[in-house]
């Protein structure tokens, strides 16, 4: 047990809701007066039940969490918004006080709840280097020793004698990144810093992270990019509304959580059994929509590899009119992503008179297409001389994940809406040219 | 209190983290170690005071001669305040420098929890560096206030108007610690209170104008008579002003044994404000 470097136990974190007395002393004075006299709370908002001053609701940001993380374990923390990753990190770091519990650490401890912290707008670079390693902790010796890589790490020695507020503000992040990079802990406490920097910087600062990591230190790592989280954790924790929902290694973690973000927002299946109630006109009433990996059903998790089936089932109410269901497939940006209908289809016969019934289009999708993110499909029944067409918005909506573990460091979502994968060929023409 | 800690000797955790902290925990180790860091935020305090202003380290001359001179004008031409004999422009040069110093730390360090909530919300380091290198970085200014102070008092030596420093002169030091105990004791008072009540923080500006009518800073002590001299006497800050004055100006009608009750009284409020930042930094990052 002696490699044991963090201990977290029972601990558990409350805040109280709404505001705790009226924040003013002249207001409280008032608000004891008014009580002595039984007139009402001058302070109470109209329509609220009186909580009185003694009884805030509470909500439990953190609740009996229990933790060990080993010497040399890169753990990363995963989590919806306000499930408490940031309060464990804060309490970690001594921060913010746990409510009840203990949190026990063997050795040094570095967090970096924010980049640049106490960075003084007045000061140069080189000012705010030495006076922002002290905060972090880190003596004046040890900043001169480092000087030299802090300032080649944040690539801005052009301006380290210029004040800080004419940085801009990746300027700041890098200066301030670069600092704590050069901390060497024991232990490192990382928040969320990648949202923050261009591409590149993020690369340098995750394979700073990395190489942090391989010294054999201890990293604690929160964040929403799991490629990130996949390629520099082992093991992984997930927090869910303040409890530890699991624990164990990164990838099963990581793919357990995902799954589970997916059950909220997506709509896979959509079913209208009554007919007379069901989306539709005089023509065309909609009886089902689904989506599903080819091989799966509505519901599986969905990667930027898997092929997908997309099932459009209706009612035709006229004979002899042709149907025709088009899909327009949008990213989370909006962007409409692409079109596609049944009528492009080759196999699709204008010929054929159709009779009154239930009908069934399958579109298939190929693997390897989509690009990451939330998807919204807006579907289009429409005559095939585009009379009487009908149009469900957001019929369904899903959300691909990206699994791929490049070989090049780029964490980011691949700009695009779509992303192919296309054939490429790499042919050695020789060393005609060099000379 | 660790279980595993009896059973294996190497196992020594080097911070545990609870949810009270003791009241006497006052982690005063971890302030020792942090000497280098409230030194850094002393020199940021004085590099970026004046740093973009027109006049620069100048200020801290201007500032003290110009209100001399109002205070000259008003207290002592118009309302004929008594200066005991002493010429009025050193009288009140006197006690706006020594007041000065205490009023500054008071107020500069009354805002240490709400000027620093994004920082101490971030990163842990020990609070009390902050307040503790505001009284340090008011030295400076002081510095510089008393320099200009001594330049006045050397001329008007030279010019013959009889005034003669006393050898309380070397007490000059125990001024300073009383009021930077006295400033800091109230100012971390007021800032672990405004986690709770903004609003006192425009008190104290107003509370230390208030106080400073209440020491003999504008008129000698030797003015006031009978009750209104013991309400006088009760203020711990009068002993400073006028033992200052009898150091440099030569007069004064305090006994210095006063200063014992004015250092007792300082150190009693310092220690209580030491107590309640430590009790309130430990959870105001919930409350501010």
């Amino acid at each position: 047990m002696s490699d044991t470097v963090i201990s977290i136990e029972n601990v558990s974190k409350s805040y109280r809701l709404g505001t705790i007395g009226t924040g003013t002393f002249r207001g409280d004075l008032s608000r004891w007066w008014a009580r002595q006299r039984g007139k009402p709370d001058p302070y109470q908002i109209v329509g609220l039940a009186d909580h009185g001053n003694q009884s805030g609701e509470t909500i439990w940001a953190l609740k009996d969490i229990n933790l060990n993380v080993q010497q040399g374990e890169v753990l990363g923390i995963i989590g919806r918004n306000g499930s408490g990753k940031s309060t464990l990190l804060k309490i970690l770091s001594d921060v913010a006080a746990p409510t009840s519990g203990e949190v026990k650490i063997k050795g040094r401890i570095a967090s970096l709840l924010e980049v640049g912290t106490g960075f003084h707008p007045e000061l140069t670079g080189r000012e705010n280097v030495y006076l922002n390693g002290a905060i972090l902790g880190m003596s004046r010796q040890e900043v001169s020793r480092k000087f030299d890589e802090i300032v080649d790490f944040s690539g801005i020695e052009q301006f380290i004698d210029t004040p800080v507020k004419r940085y801009s503000s990746g300027m700041h992040v890098r200066l301030g990144f670069a600092v704590a990079a050069h901390l060497e802990p024991e232990i490192l406490i990382v928040d969320e810093v990648l949202a923050v920097g261009d591409a590149e910087f993020q690369k340098r600062c995750l394979g700073k992270m990395g190489s942090v990591a391989k010294e054999g230190r201890t990293v604690l790592f929160v964040s929403h990019n799991m490629t990130a989280i996949q390629t520099l954790c082992q093991s992984g924790i997930w927090l869910d509304a303040g409890q530890l929902k699991e624990q164990g290694y990164v990838s099963e973690i990581v793919t357990t959580y995902l799954r589970s973000s997916l059950a909220e927002e997506d709509i896979n299946e959509r079913i209208w059994t009554d007919i007379v109630n069901a989306p539709g006109n005089e023509t065309v009433r909609l009886h089902r929509i689904s989506l599903q990996p080819e091989d799966g059903k509505p519901g599986d998790l969905i990667t930027m590899q898997t092929p997908l089936r997309i099932e459009v089932e209706y009612w035709n109410l006229l004979p002899a009119v042709h149907l025709h269901a088009t899909l327009h497939i949008y990213n989370d940006r909006g962007v409409l992503a692409f079109t596609t209908g049944a009528a492009f289809s080759s196999d699709y016969d204008l010929y054929t008179q159709p009779p009154v019934g239930l009908f069934r289009s399958i579109c298939h999708i190929p693997g390897k297409l989509l690009n990451s993110g939330f998807h919204r499909i807006n579907l289009m029944l429409a005559r095939s001389n585009t009379m009487g067409s009908f149009y469900l918005e957001e019929a369904i909506g899903f959300n691909v994940i990206d699994t791929i573990q490049r070989k090049i460091a780029w964490f980011n979502r691949e700009p695009g809406v779509i992303c192919p994968e296309l054939p490429w060929e790499i042919e050695y023409l020789g060393n005609r040219g060099i000379g | 209190m660790t279980s595993q800690s009896l059973i294996d000797p190497n196992d020594t955790w080097t911070k545990i983290i609870r949810p009270k902290r003791g009241l006497l925990d006052l982690r005063l180790r971890e302030l020792w170690r942090a000497r280098e860091l409230i030194m850094l935020f002393v020199w940021r305090d004085f590099v970026s005071a004046y740093k973009q202003t027109v006049l620069g380290p100048f200020w801290y001359v201007i500032q003290p001669v110009l209100t001399t001179i109002v205070f000259t004008v008003i207290f002592g031409n118009i309302a004929k305040l008594p200066t005991d004999g002493l010429p009025p422009f050193l009288f009140y040069m006197a006690g706006n420098t020594i007041w000065n110093y205490f009023s500054a730390c008071l107020i500069s360090t009354s805002n240490t929890f709400t000027a620093n909530a994004g920082m101490f919300g971030k990163v842990y380091f020990p609070r009390l560096s902050i307040p503790i290198s505001v009284v340090i970085s008011n030295m400076i200014s002081f510095g510089i206030r008393f320099g200009m102070f001594i330049l006045f008092l050397v001329y008007f030596m030279l010019a013959g108007s009889g005034i003669h420093p006393t050898w309380w002169i070397l007490i000059l030091p125990v001024l300073m610690l009383i009021m930077a105990l006295l400033g800091l004791g109230i100012g971390i008072i007021v800032s672990s209170l405004t986690t709770k009540y903004r609003d006192l923080q425009q008190l104290v500006g107003f509370g230390v104008q208030l106080l400073m009518y209440g020491t003999p800073v504008i008129y000698p002590l030797s003015t006031i008579q009978g009750a209104m001299r013991w309400v006088i006497l009760a203020n711990p800050m009068t002993p400073v002003v006028e033992v200052f004055r009898l150091a440099f100006l030569g007069v004064s009608a305090i006994a210095p044994l006063f200063l014992l009750y004015s250092a007792g009284f300082a150190l009693v409020v310092f220690l209580a404000g030491v107590l309640i930042f430590n009790y309130v930094q430990n959870n105001f990052m919930d409350t501010v």
